[in-house]
């Protein structure tokens, strides 16, 4: 597997600092002018402390999505003749830097508070009992696109590995080098999907071969493609966009 | 007890046209309004629904995702500042006393006035008929707003209310259309203001000398 030639250890990574820092000055400069000339004049100017209260609204909203999120409420399924065609391609790279990831060698790693450890292969994954939606995915751009998933029912996997269900956090570590994790309560969703398939098909690459999670409850960023390894944790673990300034329950 | 009807403040000549609560809800709505409508344009740029997009440097937030961060922090401000303004208006009876009753004939007249720069402002302890369709043009649009926003935003969760503004697509198009109805009330009331401007004074200090 090419991927892990770069990325030796995917499980619970540390605290990332360096991205932190990253983050800072992403968001130094993101505010920019707007919020100057908005706030010229007062003593509000000061970028740190403005981001201070941004950051702790959005966590803010995080409790507050929390506390909207209906367990028992399905998103909306369309007829097939509703899917758009083509689905768009959507990633933080172009479309010419997708990753191939080999079947064969594929191994689904697990780690944090499960019961059960072990690996699983595709064939594994695809022997497990299967379901499919076609639902809406809504990209925090505004745009949205209909699509046709295939696969195993989170809440299932989630039980048969003996994975801690009263834990708060399931991460994601994909191997495009993305990240994100999720709340529990959107991970036992009816609709959240270990996904295999898209339209009946294995999953191409451009859509997140070998596996991605698709959760019609969440934003595009919230859904993981490429998934290499998850892990259940009371740790807060951020996200690639989350660590950035995307709002992380992301719930739609 | 809470009463409206243009009080006679301690030294009788003057008159109280904006009580406390009305002039703090109005400077707190105008702040978040701005915050409001300048990072939707920057989330709006990132997925246009029609064929422009606003320049960058008049957005808030700097990119998407600071854009998003303003937006979703400010919409808090905005409801809980609305949802007073709108109780108090309600309560204290403002909203009868000043608003109503809006004649489509007199509404149309002093639209037409306005146009040519005529609009009477005699006693700014009332407000003609221009003003007060703007002024509930305004609060129609800022709840149609808020509505709108909450089915943009949860579309699955209150799937019901983005049934209701023609599913996602339709509700970021309603989003836009009263964002730009109300857009262009400010842009007018801003044009008043500077028109008449003793009418600015009396938005902070709320009173004004008792007209002969």
């Amino acid at each position: 597997m090419k991927w892990r030639e770069t990325k030796p250890s995917l499980a619970n990574q540390p605290a990332r600092q360096i991205e932190t820092i990253e983050r800072r000055l992403f968001f130094r400069q993101g505010l920019s002018l707007g919020a100057l000339a908005l706030l010229s004049g007062c003593d509000v100017t000061d970028d740190k402390s403005v981001q201070k209260i941004l950051s702790s609204m959005s966590q803010w909203n995080d409790r507050a999505q929390a506390a909207i999120f209906n367990p028992n409420k399905l998103a909306p399924e369309y007829p097939e003749s509703a899917i758009t065609q083509p689905f768009p391609f959507n990633a933080y790279y172009g479309e010419d830097k997708v990753r191939v990831v080999d079947a064969a060698s594929y191994r689904l790693e697990l780690s944090g508070l499960i019961q059960e450890k072990n690996p699983w292969t595709l064939a594994e994954l695809n022997a497990l009992p299967q379901s499919s939606q076609v639902t809406r995915h809504v990209c925090v751009e505004g745009w949205s696109a209909i699509g046709k998933w295939g696969g195993v029912r989170f809440s299932t996997f989630l039980e048969r590995i003996g994975a801690d269900l009263t834990a708060k956090y399931i991460g994601f570590r994909c191997a495009d080098d993305y990240y994100t994790s999720i709340d529990m309560a959107t991970a036992l969703h009816p609709q959240t999907l270990l996904t295999l398939r898209y339209a009946d098909q294995t999953l191409p690459p451009k859509y997140g071969f070998p596996m991605k999670l698709r959760m019609p409850t969440k934003l595009g960023y919230k859904n993981p493609k490429h998934i290499m390894a998850m892990f259940v944790t009371n740790m807060y673990p951020g996200g690639y966009w989350e660590d950035q300034g995307y709002n992380w329950f992301g719930g739609s | 007890m809470i009463t409206d009807t243009t009080t006679r403040s301690a030294s009788s000549d003057y008159v109280l046209v904006h009580p406390l609560i009305v002039r703090a809800t109005h400077w707190i709505n105008a702040l978040v309004i701005l915050i409001m409508i300048l990072s939707g344009w920057r989330i709006y740029n990132a997925s246009p629904i029609f064929d422009f997009k606003f320049p960058n440097g008049i957005t808030l937030g700097g990119w998407l995702g600071g854009a998003l961060q303003w937006h979703f922090a400010a919409m808090w401000l905005l409801v809980l500042n609305g949802f007073v303004y709108l109780c108090y208006g309600v309560v204290s009876g403002r909203f009868k006393s000043r608003f109503f009753p809006i004649a489509p004939r007199a509404l149309f007249n002093d639209i037409l006035d306005a146009l040519h720069g005529k609009l009477a402002h005699h006693d700014l302890t009332v407000y003609n008929t221009a003003q007060r369709g703007a002024y509930v043009a305004v609060i129609f649009c800022a709840i149609v707003l808020v509505l709108s926003g909450l089915a943009i935003w949860k579309p699955v969760q209150m799937q019901e209310l983005t049934a209701l503004c023609g599913g996602f697509m339709g509700a970021r198009i309603v989003h836009f259309i009263a964002m730009a109805l109300l857009a262009l009330i400010v842009v007018a009331h801003i044009t008043m203001v500077i028109l008449v401007p003793r009418t600015f004074p009396i938005m902070i200090t709320g009173r004004t000398r008792r007209s002969s």
